[in-house]
C-alpha cells in the first residue's frame, strides 16, 4: 500500500491480519460510467480464513466481491483502478487470463443457479471444459469427491443422474458448491449465499462454510450480521463505497471503532 | 451511542432495562439507610420491616434476568447494545447482593437490642454505611448518564470505605480485649462492617461494568484497595501499656 492510500483511508489502518494475506486489495476503485461505486479500497484476505463484507444495499461490498474474479469484465461502461494481488500476481492486469483466474477463484451466488443438466453433469462440468481430466473414472472420483465436500453427496447419490433443478433449494445451493470446488479453487467467493434459504438449509451451509475453510480461502458477502458473526474470522464494513473499518469479527461486532459501523450494526440511524 | 434503533421498540426495551436498574438501586440504596438507621436506633421494628422488604430487590433482580434473556433472544444485540444488556444482567446481580447484605445487618441489628450499645463503634460503622449510600447513587448515576468519569471516581473512593473498614477492626477487637462482655456486641458490628465493605466492593463492580458498556474495555489497572482487616492483629499487651500510661 502506498502513503497515499494510508492517507486517503486513514480510518482502515487497523491491526493486519495475522496470518499471510492470500490477496490484497490496494486503492481499489470501481466506476460504472461516471458513478464511482468504490473509493480507494484497500483490504487484506487472509488464506483459509473467512473474510464477510457487510454493509448497507448499494454499499459497494458485491461490487468489491465481483473485483476478486473480474465478474465486472462483463458489465459494459465498468471500470477498475488499483491492484489485487493475488498470491504476488496483479489479477487485475489486462494480461492475466480471466477463465483460468476463474478457476482459481470461484464464485457462489445469492440464487442457486444449477445447470438444467444432471446433478452429475453440473459438478462435473467445470473438470471438463477446465480439461483436468480425461479419464471417466478419475472425473467420477472428482464429482463423488465434490459432492462429497459440499455434503450433499449422502442426499443424491443414488440419482446423480437426475436433474440438478429437481433438488431442494438448500441442496441447489450445496450442489452449486460442489461445482465450485470440482475445479479445485483456491478462493470461494460467496454473494449472499443463504438469502433464499430457509434456517435450516442455512445452518447446513454454514456449517459447510465452517469446514471448507480448511482448504479454501472464502470472501462472503452477506446481508446478515449474525450470519457474518457466526461464520467469519474477519470482517469488513462498506458504506457509500468506503471501506470504513475492517477487522477481527469478534471486535467488529463487540467494539466496532467507527460510528458508522457500530450505527449499521446496532441498527440505529446513521 | 448517537442515533435511535430504526426498530423504535428495541429502545424502549433498553429503556426498560435502565429503569428496572435505577429502580433496584434506589431500593438497594434505602435498604442500606434504613437498616442503618434501625441499627443505630436499636429498632427491631423497622430492622424488621426492612429485611422484608428485600423480597422487593429480589423480584426486581429477577425481572431483569427474564427480561435480558428475551432481548438477547428477539432482538441479538450487538456491539454497544450487546455491552449493555450484559451490563445491566451483571449489575442487577451486585444490587441484589448489596441488598442480601442489608437484611443481614437487620437480622443482627436485632440480635445486638440485646446486647450492650456500643456507641462510638456504631457511629464508624453509620459514616461507612454513608459512604457506601453516597458511591450506589453515584454509581447510579454514572450508569445512566453513561458517565465513565463519575464510574471511575466512585471505583476510586472505595479505598476509602477499606481505611474505615480496617481502622474499626481494631476498634472493635480492642474493646473485646477491655471487656469480655463486649464480645457478642462486637463480633455483630464486625459482621455488619463486613457487609458495608462488601456493598463498596459491589459498587465498584458496577463501576467497572459502566467503564465497558461505554467504552468497550476494561480497567487496566488494580482497583487501590486498603482493606488490611485481615492482616490485623492487635495485642493485649498494646492495650494493657496504653491503659498504663493513661492512669500514670
Amino acid at each position: 500500500m502506498d502513503d497515499t492510500a494510508m492517507e486517503m483511508a486513514p480510518e482502515t489502518k487497523q491491526a493486519a491480519p495475522e496470518v499471510a494475506p492470500k490477496i490484497s486489495a490496494r486503492n481499489v476503485e470501481v466506476f460504472y460510467g461516471d458513478t464511482q461505486a468504490i473509493k480507494g479500497v484497500s483490504l487484506e484476505i487472509p488464506e483459509k480464513q473467512v473474510t464477510a463484507l457487510i454493509g448497507p444495499s448499494g454499499c459497494g461490498k458485491s461490487t468489491f466481491l465481483r473485483c476478486i474474479n473480474r465478474m465486472n469484465d462483463v458489465i459494459e461502461g465498468c471500470r477498475v483502478t488499483g491492484d489485487i494481488i493475488l498470491d504476488g500476481q496483479n489479477i487485475l492486469d489486462p494480461d492475466v487470463d480471466v477463465v483460468f483466474l476463474r478457476a482459481r477463484v470461484g464464485m457462489v451466488f445469492q440464487r442457486p443457479n444449477p445447470f438444467p443438466k444432471s446433478i452429475y453433469d453440473n459438478v462435473a462440468y467445470g473438470p471438463r471444459i477446465h480439461k483436468i481430466t480425461s479419464s471417466k473414472s478419475e472425473l467420477d472420483g472428482i464429482v463423488e469427491h465434490s459432492l462429497k465436500q459440499a455434503g450433499l453427496f449422502d442426499e443424491v447419490s443414488d440419482r446423480l443422474d437426475g436433474p440438478g433443478t429437481g433438488l431442494s433449494g438448500g441442496q441447489q445451493q450445496r450442489l452449486c458448491i460442489a461445482r465450485a470446488v470440482a475445479v479445485q479453487p483456491e478462493v470461494i467467493l460467496m454473494d449472499e449465499p443463504c438469502s433464499a434459504l430457509d434456517p435450516i438449509a442455512t445452518a447446513r451451509i454454514e456449517e459447510l462454510i465452517d469446514e471448507m475453510r480448511e482448504n479454501y480461502t472464502i470472501v462472503m458477502v452477506t446481508h446478515s450480521m449474525q450470519q457474518a458473526a457466526r461464520v467469519s474470522q474477519r470482517t469488513a464494513f462498506f458504506h457509500l463505497g468506503d471501506l470504513v473499518e475492517q477487522g477481527e469479527t469478534t471486535k467488529i461486532f463487540t467494539k466496532p471503532e467507527d460510528e458508522r459501523t457500530a450505527s449499521y450494526i446496532t441498527g440505529r440511524i446513521g | 451511542m448517537a442515533g435511535e434503533h430504526i426498530v423504535r421498540s428495541f429502545d424502549e426495551d433498553l429503556g426498560k432495562l435502565d429503569n428496572l436498574i435505577v429502580e433496584m438501586g434506589g431500593l438497594a440504596e434505602m435498604q442500606l439507610a434504613q437498616a442503618i438507621e434501625a441499627l443505630v436506633r436499636r429498632d427491631v421494628t423497622l430492622a424488621e420491616a426492612v429485611a422484608a422488604g428485600d423480597a422487593r430487590i429480589d423480584a426486581l433482580e429477577r425481572e431483569v434476568d427474564a427480561f435480558t434473556v428475551e432481548v438477547l433472544a428477539r432482538r441479538q444485540p450487538m456491539a454497544a447494545d450487546l455491552r449493555l444488556v450484559i451490563s445491566a444482567l451483571k449489575a442487577a446481580n451486585d444490587l441484589e447482593r448489596i441488598g442480601d447484605l442489608s437484611r443481614n445487618i437487620c437480622k443482627r441489628t436485632m440480635a445486638l437490642a440485646r446486647a450492650p450499645a456500643m456507641g462510638s463503634a456504631m457511629n464508624t460503622v453509620a459514616r461507612m454505611a454513608g459512604l457506601v449510600q453516597e458511591m450506589i447513587r453515584n454509581v447510579l448515576d454514572a450508569y445512566i448518564e453513561r458517565d465513565v468519569q463519575m464510574a471511575n471516581d466512585v471505583w476510586a473512593r472505595d479505598e476509602e470505605v477499606d481505611q474505615l473498614h480496617t481502622s474499626l477492626f481494631r476498634e472493635l477487637l480492642t474493646y473485646m480485649m477491655e471487656d469480655p462482655r463486649n464480645i457478642t456486641a462486637c463480633t455483630h458490628l464486625l459482621f455488619i462492617a463486613k457487609n458495608v465493605e462488601r456493598m463498596g466492593d459491589h459498587v465498584t463492580n458496577i463501576a467497572e461494568y459502566i467503564r465497558m458498556m461505554v467504552l468497550g474495555e476494561a480497567h487496566d489497572e488494580m482497583r487501590p484497595k486498603d482493606d488490611q482487616s485481615s492482616l490485623t492483629v492487635v495485642s493485649p499487651d498494646a492495650i494493657t501499656d496504653s491503659q498504663n500510661t493513661e492512669s500514670a
